[in-house]
């Protein structure tokens, strides 16, 4: 379905990556926000809760970072599109709720401006060292999807992707943002709410009595239909091994099927795979990266192309699910993966995995405050074409 | 156009960062180019130390920092301390005269000085400086057409004050038609300047 023009925001603007995030969220459709203020996140919610009163909705400042996590997630089950907004000390507390989302299969969006860490850290400055943690951080097994804009026009068009998949497959979705990118202003350009696809929630079609909240249709989806509160039908939300019902049932049985399908529905999907991909015919070292750190990986191989090396480049554009089949069957090919990232190795343990030996695998670490030195990942691709 | 950096800085609260987005919205919006603009302030709402950055190209900017700029305009002397090593050669740095006083400078820089503090006073409200500056900036730089500048400030301010900033505007872009040429400065070719502010 099409955007609701209401939250659209139409035209040319020139807009640093919170505010594009912000104007993404209004035009997905999302008419709640709680959140609790930290930097470099802090102007995304900033700018809803200027926006919102003319488009109508609400944002809520809660007393911490759990209780925004969780208070988005009763919007969301009274029938809104919600999200929540944080950086790394406050998304280190919204874990515990981003479990339960995962487990009540509650559709919303956290988004984490990544700061340097750990603990306070850098609060003005960038790094991107919370990867792993948005896929494991939550206990558990739970499948997720992460997604990584790179310019505030990517923040606007991610996080409206971000949205849909959220509603799609009944997830946390995490947009992994980071300090540069959500503090750099560029110019954005947003379309008219007819050319922007909103993917409604995945509502039941059934009757009150025939409606089991985890039941999976036997349509092939497993992803059960949603009802909400106050709209006749009964059900029961819980963050325990739930049946078919919505009521505890700590069966090994059920534990089973429930936490299987968890992780099923998100690591089976066909689409979500979505990265940018340049020169892979041929290349002899292939640059992953993601995040602003793309863009300065972006110059080292076009630094190194000129010098005649053959090097392709592979932007996750979704980092979770991990698009392990593309490197597995790019490794026997290419000499060396290199992976510049802003932390001290996080994405290139994935890609290491899932080369699976075929292939060299070089990390360019960097411990955050700042971006690499696009010399620094020449010389790993000069060394890792040797 | 070719890919140039520009750095602004003073203090927090001379209006640093709307410059800069006046600047870059003037080249990515009102003329199509791309621009790119960053900042970096401490945690002081004022007074702290303010930094913006711009990169302006004909191309989508990559590499979001400034790593030496084409363009330095500084408003408070502990910015020009800090930034002025950075200029490139043959660079151009625009002061903000009454507050920063100019040392050694590396060879074939040129220098325009405009007292946009005063000017801002003049209007009434010395809030516009910043404003002044980039009228200022129009005349004595040609990569932003002034009009798009001139532009990106209506688009760019509350309402209220949309009329007080395009006559800071008028004002700085004024001066410099008819003060700039003539005070512009560039040091000389020295050996010795380019080695002691040799960047390390």
């Amino acid at each position: 379905m099409h955007a609701d023009p209401a939250g659209v925001l139409t035209g040319t603007h020139f807009l640093d990556g919170d505010h594009a995030c912000c104007e993404g969220c209004l035009a997905a459709g999302a008419r709640f926000a709680s959140g609790y203020p930290i930097t470099p996140s802090t102007e995304v919610v900033e700018r809803f809760a200027s926006r919102i009163p003319t488009v109508g909705g609400t944002f809520i400042q809660m007393e911490d970072e759990l209780a925004a996590s969780i208070c988005l997630q009763g919007a969301v089950w009274g029938g809104a599109k919600a999200f929540t907004v944080t950086s790394g000390p406050g998304f280190s507390l919204m874990m515990e709720h981003i479990g339960y989302a995962a487990m009540t299969e509650t559709p919303c969006v956290f988004v984490n401006v990544q700061r340097g860490g750990p603990s306070t850290g850098l609060p003005t400055l960038p790094a991107q060292a919370d990867m792993m943690q948005a896929r494991w951080g939550s206990h558990g097994d739970y499948g997720i999807i992460a997604i990584c804009p790179n310019s505030p026009q990517e923040c606007f068009d991610l996080t409206i992707k971000a949205f849909n998949l959220s509603e799609q497959y009944r997830v946390p979705v995490m947009v992994m943002m980071d300090e540069v990118v959500g503090h750099m202003t560029e110019k954005v350009v947003i379309p008219s709410a007819d050319q922007l696809d909103v993917t409604p929630r995945k509502h039941t079609h059934k009757s009150p009595a025939d409606y089991l909240p985890y039941q999976c249709n036997g349509d092939g989806s497993l992803v059960p239909e949603m009802a909400h509160a106050g709209e006749g039908y009964k059900f029961h939300i819980t963050g325990l091994t739930h049946d078919e019902r919505g009521y505890p049932n700590m069966t090994v049985k059920v534990q089973d099927q429930l936490v299987r399908r968890l992780c099923a529905k998100i690591e089976n999907a066909k689409d979500l795979v979505a990265y940018e991909a340049e020169n892979l015919e041929g290349a002899d070292v292939v640059v992953v990266s993601y995040g602003i750190t793309s863009r300065v990986a972006q110059r080292a191989i076009d630094q190194a192309r000129a010098q005649g090396l053959k090097v392709g480049k592979l932007r996750l554009i979704i980092a979770w699910p991990f698009p392990e089949k593309v490197i597995r069957e790019l490794a026997p090919k290419v000499k060396a993966f290199v992976v510049p990232e802003l932390n001290l190795g996080q994405m290139v343990r994935e890609v290491e995995r899932a080369a699976r030996g075929a292939a060299k695998t070089i990390h360019v670490g960097h411990a955050g405050g700042g971006v690499h030195q696009p010399e620094a990942i020449v010389k790993a691709i000069v060394e890792a074409n040797q | 156009m070719q890919l140039t950096e520009i750095r602004i800085a003073g203090f927090g609260g001379q209006g640093v960062i709307l410059s800069a987005i006046v600047i870059g919205k003037a080249a990515s919006i009102f003329e199509g180019d791309f621009a790119t603009m960053t900042q970096s302030f401490g945690p002081e709402a004022r007074g702290g130390a303010c930094s913006a950055q711009v990169i302006l190209s004909e191309s989508p900017v990559l590499y979001p920092y400034v790593t030496r700029p084409d363009i330095l305009v500084v408003m408070s002397q502990e910015a020009y301390t800090k930034f002025a090593p950075e200029l490139k050669h043959g660079g151009t740095l625009v002061i903000e005269q009454d507050l920063v006083r100019v040392g050694d400078l590396p060879s074939g820089t040129t220098v325009f000085s405009c007292p946009a503090t005063r000017l801002a006073e003049e209007l009434g409200k010395k809030m516009v400086l910043n404003i002044v500056m980039v009228g200022f900036y129009a005349a004595v730089t040609d990569l932003v057409k002034p009009e798009s500048l001139r532009q990106a400030v209506a688009d760019s301010v509350p309402p209220a004050f949309k009329e007080l900033n395009l006559k800071a505007f008028d004002k700085g872009f004024e001066y410099g038609k008819t003060h700039a040429p003539g005070d512009a400065a560039t040091a000389e070719e020295s050996e010795s300047d380019v080695k002691s502010l040799e960047v390390h």
